[in-house]
């Protein structure tokens, strides 16, 4: 059993388990899109590998950061941006 | 800025990197690694939720221990001034690492192609949902189409299967008769044999088709559905997920920016793995798509000529055997045309700057294409739309400029500045045994 | 195909404003261009489009100019990326102060609109600057443009009044009654106007002592989108002493503002440099610079970084009009940082020239008599 730690996805309180990544936790959270595209379309994770950039949301108040690349924390307060 | 002297400077920590760094620090050279990952394994030997290191990166691991090999993690590399200098940024650090080798395992990346709803959320990469899937994504009771072509379907879907996806379908683009050829072509390689068998006993309650590719995905806000073209007509799939990917591209950005020749997208290497450029090697993926057994007996070979030994003859063997399957699965899984036609007028081609199909066609060349439309101008950087763009209109990248990954421009501006502390802890990370 | 009356060589952001001003007066127009339109300096510019004034003649220039870009703005599409934001010459030093004052003077002496703010409004007009600035020169008029779809909407509009553009078509040697392509052929027309930018001395017949000029690489690097930074584009006045040095190498805080919410970030200037390699220390030094204005720059990525080399002459002024010894020969390049500005009013030049007419400033600083040695 892995030891399981608390992250706030858009405000909501979500228990995951520790290491996973931050894209994870919020597809948990049932958030499917990500952001939204210059053109104001839904998006969502691509590459699972830090290229395509499909995936950013705010991680602890910093913009654009790659939710696949990012390991959830204690307490770490995510944002998913929605036009 | 700090600056770090090496003897042999190793960009990757996948398969390839791991293998060249140890051949490499066993015939004596000092010998640095960068990867961009929190973790070494590359793409294939990915840690499970990040926490644990993969058992085989663990075995690796544990060699480099013993050779003092330095590995860099969560360090990507961003700009160079020529093969002997190369820098780097880790965690908004700018470091300068001197070599007089260079070997490059930077690996592949997936080749995607656009259709109608393939923007959609909940349409990933074939690879890319493995690796989110590795990282905690939830996919257990979610129906699940995998498409696209080569061996990357069935391994996927199999560690899909495991953690408890239904799979509605694997679809194949390539016909079964060239996939069959291919398979004939496995006696000379047991081990490959052997893996295949175990994956297709593994699946053989999941339907899978050949000669059979996604034309839409519709949903509004995620995937709901699939609809593919068969050979026996097409065919709708309710679903949860589409997996789409077809293919591998090697990731030649640094590769092509020290000027190493680059043929058919992929860096081309002499007997020893050198590039054009001398002392720059290239060994894994980035020399063409072949899988983890080829990449580390690449590696092995790079690392050793890189450090200036006399690679065993028994060790290029090895690589040549692998070599040759290497042809095959190319020409097994070569993308049918009909690919091309994939797109409408208003599918959107360039992700970032949400580029329509319709504003690229009849554009002369990608830097005219992104001049002109802001193709490929985003943050990937053409790494999705750029191998897409070459597949649809045959167009060749336009040229590399750091920095190869999007920094914080204080990182950049540090370039040039001395800075008296050195070492950065956080930055700097050898193996430990228990990690 | 019939005989064009003018030959164009160069599909630049000067060669298409010259066809454009030549096909509107009637004249059978053709352009030759190497690549695409717009993919040579122009592609690698800014695109700031402002008035200067270092000389008379670089003032009357650039000014005539703006007021055509002004004139045109309003029928310019979206994808040119017109954006009225004004510039701000930015005073570090209260000494540069008096500079702002008597630029301001004499600006407003020709009815520019201008405006001196203090280090409190400077402050205002630019949250993000560093405090403790002394102050800047507000010029209202200058304006911002993505100068490859400028070239391109030039071009278009030429193509709309009768001219024809033939891309992909490299010109080995210009005549002042036609050119000869790399492929050995020749295209004979009424004059030829050699607009081949950093290329177009090469291609005159044969090498005329003095008239010279040296590229002059810069570089430059954009952001990533992001909420707006600034609101005007912004230079400091050092700027100017960099674009005026003969010295090999210097940088200067230069940003603009771009409608997607990039920050585009100059500028670099190095002589002799053939090459457009990016240069990361040279890179790296007009960033710190950008920075040291900006702070809040550090944080912003960077996505894309690249360079240009833009033709500069002795004396900093274009080479505009007929090519001695050659007639029915023009040359219109030599633009240095100022090309995009200034190609409108070029284009006017070169009309006028070859109508044999006068032109609404005094062509004479430009010409390439100015240049010639004296003959033995
Ligand atoms: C998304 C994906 C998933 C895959 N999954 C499987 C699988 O499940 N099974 C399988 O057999 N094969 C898989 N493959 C194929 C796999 O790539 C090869 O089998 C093998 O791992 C190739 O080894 P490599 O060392 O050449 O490259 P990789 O394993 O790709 O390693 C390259 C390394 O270089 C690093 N890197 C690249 N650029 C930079 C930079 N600028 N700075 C710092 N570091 C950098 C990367 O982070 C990466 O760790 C997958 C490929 C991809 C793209
Ligand atoms: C970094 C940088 C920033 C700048 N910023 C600004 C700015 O903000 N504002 C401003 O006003 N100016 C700016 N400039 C200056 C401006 O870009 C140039 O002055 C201007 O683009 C010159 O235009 P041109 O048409 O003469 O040259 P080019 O754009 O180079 O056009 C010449 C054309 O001729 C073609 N050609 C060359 N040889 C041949 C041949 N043999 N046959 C056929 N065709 C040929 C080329 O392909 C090219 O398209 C900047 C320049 C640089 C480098
Ligand atoms: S999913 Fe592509 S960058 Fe995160």
């Amino acid at each position: 059993m892995s030891r399981q730690i608390e992250v706030r996805v858009d405000g909501r309180a979500l228990r995951v388990p520790a290491g996973i990544s931050v894209a994870a936790a919020i597809a948990r959270a049932g958030v499917a899109v990500f952001q939204r595209s210059v053109g104001g379309e839904p998006r969502g994770p691509l590459c699972g590998m830090g290229i395509c950039f499909e995936c950013r949301v705010v991680i602890d108040g910093r913009r654009d950061v790659r939710s696949c690349m990012a390991v959830c924390s204690e307490g770490m307060e995510i944002e998913v941006a929605r036009a | 800025m700090r600056e770090v002297a090496s003897e042999v400077l190793i960009l990757g920590a996948g398969p390839a990197g791991l293998a060249a760094a140890a051949a490499a620090a066993e015939a004596g050279a000092r010998v640095d690694v960068i990867e961009g990952n929190r973790s070494p394994g590359g793409q294939i030997w990915r840690p499970e939720g990040a926490t644990e290191a993969h058992p085989t990166t663990r075995r690796w691991q544990q060699r480099l221990l013993r050779t003092g090999v330095r590995v860099h993690l969560e360090t990507t590399v961003v700009a160079a001034d020529g093969p002997r200098c190369i820098y780097t940024v880790c965690g908004g650090e700018m470091s300068r690492f001197r070599t007089s080798r260079l070997v490059l395992a930077t690996g592949s990346r997936e080749l995607f192609l656009p259709f109608p709803g393939w923007t959609l959320p909940g349409v990933t990469g074939v690879g890319g949902l493995q690796a989110l899937v590795k990282s905690g994504w939830p996919i257990e009771g979610k129906r699940v189409v995998v498409a696209g072509s080569g061996p990357l379907l069935l391994a996927v879907a199999d560690s899909l299967r495991r953690r408890g996806a239904k799979l509605l379908l694997i679809a194949e683009q390539a016909p079964r008769r060239a996939v069959v050829r291919l398979a004939r072509q496995l006696w000379r390689s047991p081990r490959k044999a052997i893996q295949a068998l175990g994956l297709m006993a593994r699946l053989v309650q999941v339907p899978m088709r050949y000669a059979c590719w996604p034309l839409r995905a519709t949903g509004d806000e995620c995937v709901r559905s699939v609809l593919l073209q068969g050979s026996d007509g097409s065919i709708e799939l309710e679903c949860d997920a589409l997996a789409c990917g077809f293919g591998l591209v090697p990731e030649i950005a640094i590769a092509a920016y020290l000027g190493c020749d680059v043929e058919c997208g992929a860096m081309s290497v002499d007997a020893q793995q050198q590039s054009s450029v001398p002392g720059v090697y290239g060994a894994g993926e980035i020399t063409g798509v072949g899988g983890v057994e080829l990449a580390v007996a690449e590696g092995a070979v790079a690392g050793t000529a890189a450090a200036g030994a006399r690679v065993p003859v028994r060790w290029l063997a090895r690589r040549d055997r692998q070599q040759a399957f290497v042809s095959h699965l190319d020409r097994a899984f070569a993308l049918r045309p009909e690919l091309r036609r994939l797109a409408a007028p208003e599918t959107i081609v360039c992700r970032c700057e949400d580029v329509a199909f319709e504003a690229l066609a009849g554009a002369e060349s990608a830097r005219a294409a992104k001049l002109a439309t802001r193709c490929g101008m985003g943050s990937c950087q053409g790494r999705v739309c750029g191998p897409a763009t070459r597949f649809l209109f045959g167009w060749h990248h336009d040229r590399v400029r750091p920095p190869f990954f999007p920094v914080p421009m204080a990182a950049l501006a540090a370039i040039g500045t001395v800075q008296p502390s050195s070492a950065n802890p956080a930055c700097y990370q050898t193996f430990t045994m228990d990690c | 195909m019939s005989l064009p009356d003018v030959l164009v060589v160069g599909g630049g952001i000067v060669g298409a404003a010259c066809a454009l001003e030549l096909a509107r007066e009637g004249h059978r127009v053709e352009v030759l261009e190497r690549g695409f339109t717009g993919c040579g300096t122009t592609a690698t510019a800014m695109g700031h489009i402002i008035v200067l004034h270092d000389s008379q003649a670089q003032f009357r220039l650039t000014r005539w100019s703006q007021e055509l870009w002004s004139a045109l703005a309003d029928e310019l599409p979206g994808e040119v990326e017109v954006d009225r934001c004004g510039c701000i010459w930015i005073a570090s030093e209260e000494s540069q102060m008096d500079w702002v004052r008597d630029k301001a003077a004499l600006y407003r002496s020709h009815g520019i609109e201008v405006e001196v703010l203090d280090s409190l409004g400077l402050a205002q007009a630019e949250p993000s600057l560093r405090p403790n600035l002394a102050g800047g020169l507000r010029m209202r008029e200058d304006l911002v443009l993505y100068p490859p779809a400028a070239a391109r909407w030039l071009v278009q509009r030429a193509v709309d009044a009768g001219a024809t553009i033939r891309t992909g078509v490299s010109v080995r040697r210009v005549s002042g009654a036609g050119a000869t392509l790399d492929d050995g052929s020749t295209r004979a027309a009424g004059c030829v106007v050699d607009a081949a930018g950093t290329k177009a001395l090469e291609l005159l017949p044969e090498p005329i002592p003095g008239l010279q000029f040296r590229p002059r690489k810069g570089h430059l690097a954009i952001t990533d989108r992001g909420p707006r930074r600034c609101w005007h584009q912004l230079a400091e006045i050092g700027y100017l002493a960099s674009a005026h040095t003969h010295a090999q190498t210097s940088v200067a805080f230069n940003v603009q503002p771009r409608r997607t919410g990039q920050v585009l970030v100059g500028s670099s200037r190095q002589y002799d440099r053939h090459d457009t390699r990016v240069e990361p220390e040279i890179l790296a030094r007009m960033l710190r610079r950008a920075i040291e204005f900006i702070p809040a720059l550090a944080e912003m990525r960077v996505t894309r970084t690249w360079t240009g080399l833009r033709p500069a002459t002795d004396d900093r002024l274009p080479l505009i009009g007929p090519v001695p010894g050659h007639s029915g020969l023009y040359l219109a390049t030599g633009h240095e940082g100022l090309g995009i500005t200034t190609s409108l009013g070029t284009g006017r030049l070169i009309a006028d020239m070859v109508a044999g007419r006068s032109s609404a400033i005094d062509p004479a600083p430009y010409r390439l008599d100015r240049c010639l040695e004296p003959q033995a």
